[in-house]
């Protein structure tokens, strides 16, 4: 349903241009969730906003790669179609309720700015369509608060609210970019369940971009890790966490603490630190932090390819990694 | 280098008198007063951040305490170090009530209990050096004698969490965050503390980054001994780090337990709920896993539920639980819940 294909963004700074976004490609298919995981940093905000049309430019500038959505091309529709895409076919929530919900008009009435605008509901009918909503979030007491501004609203419920606008007009796909990160665990498992069950009850698609590694395990079907504006590595997420195939994904997923492991065992800690975008390395980004380079990773970046159906990794030695992963861990 | 070198035991040791806990908390209260009305202003209410906490912590020993927004934890951090003044209770720092002593006779215990900051931007000067932040409170505290000595042990601070001593003459806008955060690591070390309140010292931080800052904090205690009291939200990095945790919730704590016992066998239905909110990363165990999804949001600080704070998310709440105030009791293996249905 969405392709995106060969997607790259870049940002002019007083240091030249730094390339946030660097041939991304990836698929989602009709009530599917994919997660894009990655460190602050990692180009998997960009890329959002990228498929949205909603990079700041200037600076920002998309250079290349075609996103498909339902046939189309986003980028060669004219900004007034673009419009009507976003908020009606392809829903947003972001992580900041506040920054997103307009303070001076009523939660109801926000919503139902939206309705007139892709579906044409007016007056009551509209009122009754976003009260309904309201209700199918889970927010307490809905035909009261849809006369309350944001600040009368607490965290939880400003995210409920800000879902209720982005699924207002039934969208095809919905992109919850770092949408439960900042929230307490208890509600964030509340929203997280919602959006799931609206996955399953509209075959709604959902993109989740989150750093939570967790939180990709219990939603997503397929994950796609990012590194310096690249993706390195994609699979089903059973594939991803049971056997990973690149450095970086083995590093993350034994650097969480986990609440199920004992507290004796030490971490085993990515070295180094997140790459500078403006100062990449030759060859591979990964390459000064890896245990595993070889001289041909400092030279030649490695593509994203796949030896064995959907599971792809960007690394020359994935098979060693691969090996040394199922040595450690006693299943492949 | 070890212990010794960076423990000059003397006056300083005499603040020790007695062989018991670090730090001792019985009841404590921290209200912040709600006042209304223009040139006369009356107090019309309280929010009762912190409403009666207690435990104690051991030399060398890590207690976590956990909880949501709003629960108190942060406040109870504060008001130990006396940064927040209690309203009531007590807090037992080697044997001396911290909570009637003046801001001046405070001085020789600030060295001893430091405190580490989330945010990592926030709680560096940006027009201070990286060395002159470490050293600072070398000077304060008097524990470095002459210039070379304290550029000596600057570089000796830098060096043990982790960084190059030549790094000394930046300043913090040249940092990382996980560089910025072994920064105030370094000045909370300068003092030779006994004592550290690490609050939320990793949720700032990328995951590859949050590993290698929290095996640096594990190293320090078994190499100096140091208590910590370690506030987090995220119930896995407490795990990791803890040797007995506290759950808090409106600012009470649920339950308390050593780390193992309460995250194999969570009791009261608040840490139960909690526990099962936070996902695992990975999708086989996922899967299979239970959820108790509360309802709706944590009520608000002044006007506490009656009886349990809990009791209007609880699945299991009765008319009983409005009644009466649950008092942590103990179940056994050192493990206290604050629940009359359990």
């Amino acid at each position: 349903m969405l392709e995106v294909c060969g997607l790259a963004t870049r940002f002019s700074t007083a240091e030249g241009y730094v390339q946030a976004v660097d041939g991304v490609s990836f698929h989602i298919d009709e009530g599917e969730t994919l997660a894009l995981v990655g460190e602050s940093g990692c180009g998997k905000s960009v890329t959002s906003l990228s498929v949205m049309r909603l990079v700041p430019s200037p600076p920002g500038e998309i250079t290349a790669g075609s996103v498909l959505f339902e046939g189309r091309d986003l980028r060669g529709i004219s900004e007034r179609e673009m419009r009507r895409v976003r908020g009606g076919s392809i829903g947003m929530i972001f992580q900041e309720p506040m920054t997103s919900l307009n303070p001076v008009l009523t939660i109801g009435r926000q919503i139902t700015e939206a309705l007139e605008l892709h579906l044409a509901l007016k007056g009551r009918a509209a009122r009754d369509r976003a009260v309904e909503i309201l209700s199918r979030v889970g927010l307490p007491d809905p035909s009261r608060r849809f006369d309350d501004y944001p600040h009368h609203l607490s965290g939880g419920q400003r995210q409920r609210a800000m879902i209720a606008m982005a699924i207002s007009c039934n969208p095809k796909l919905l992109i919850a970019d770092e949408a439960t990160t900042a929230l307490d665990v208890t509600i964030q498992a509340q929203i997280l369940e919602l959006l799931q069950s609206l996955c399953e009850e509209f075959r709604m698609a959902l993109l989740i971009i989150t750093h939570n590694l967790g939180v990709v395990a219990r939603y997503a079907q397929r994950v796609a890790v990012m590194y310096a504006g690249r993706i390195i590595e994609s699979g089903t997420a059973d594939e991803i966490y049971s056997g990973p195939r690149h450095p970086y994904t083995k590093g993350l997923l034994s650097s969480v603490p986990r609440l199920d492991a004992a507290a004796s065992t030490r971490l085993t800690s990515i070295e180094g630190e997140i790459p500078d975008l403006a100062n990449l390395p030759e060859g591979c980004a990964f390459a000064p932090r890896c245990r595993w380079a070889v001289d041909r990773c400092r030279v030649e970046p490695p593509a994203l390819v796949s030896p064995n159906g959907g599971h792809q990794a960007a690394c020359w030695e994935q098979d060693r990694i691969s090996e040394d992963h199922s040595a450690e861990h006693g299943r492949s | 280098m070890t212990s010794e070198t960076l423990r000059i035991d003397g006056e300083r040791g005499a603040l020790f008198a007695s062989d018991g806990p670090t730090l001792s908390v019985r009841d404590l209260r921290v209200h912040f007063p709600i006042t209304s009305g223009f040139l006369i202003r009356r107090q019309t209410g309280a929010v009762k951040a912190v409403d009666g906490v207690s435990f104690d912590i051991a030399p060398g020993e890590t207690l976590g305490l956990v909880g949501e927004s709003g629960s108190g934890k942060t406040t109870t951090g504060r008001a130990i170090l006396q940064l927040q003044r209690p309203t009531a209770g007590s807090v037992e720092f080697g044997g001396v009530d911290l909570t009637g002593v003046s801001a001046k006779k405070m001085r020789p215990f600030r060295s001893e209990m430091q405190i580490i900051f989330q945010d990592p931007y926030g709680s560096l000067n940006p027009r201070m050096s990286a060395g002159r932040i470490i050293g600072e409170p070398l000077t304060v505290h008097g524990l470095a004698g002459d210039k070379d000595q304290r550029r000596d042990r600057v570089a000796e601070l830098l060096e043990r969490v982790g960084m190059n001593p030549a790094m000394m003459n930046r300043y913090p806008h040249e940092f990382s965050g996980g560089q910025r955060q072994r920064i105030g690591i370094a000045r909370a070390l300068a003092g030779e503390p006994s004592f550290i309140v690490c609050d939320e010292p990793v949720s700032a931080l990328d995951v590859s980054i949050q590993a290698q800052i929290l095996n640096l904090l594990s190293d320090l205690q078994s190499e100096f001994n140091i208590s910590y009291l370690f506030i987090a939200h995220d119930l896995s990095v407490v795990r990791h780090i803890s040797d007995r945790v506290a759950v808090m919730y409106l600012g009470k704590i649920m339950e308390l337990a050593p780390s193992a016992e309460l995250y194999e066998n969570p009791t009261h239905p608040y840490t139960r709920a909690l526990m099962s909110a936070v996902p695992i990363p990975d999708p086989l165990i996922e899967r299979q896993r239970e959820r108790i999804v509360l309802a709706g949001d944590m009520p608000s600080p002044i006007n506490p539920p009656s009886g349990c704070v809990f009791r209007t998310r609880c699945p299991i709440a009765t008319d009983e639980c409005a009644e009466i105030v649950p008092e942590l009791s103990d179940h056994g293996n050192g493990h206290a819940v604050a629940c009359i249905k359990v």
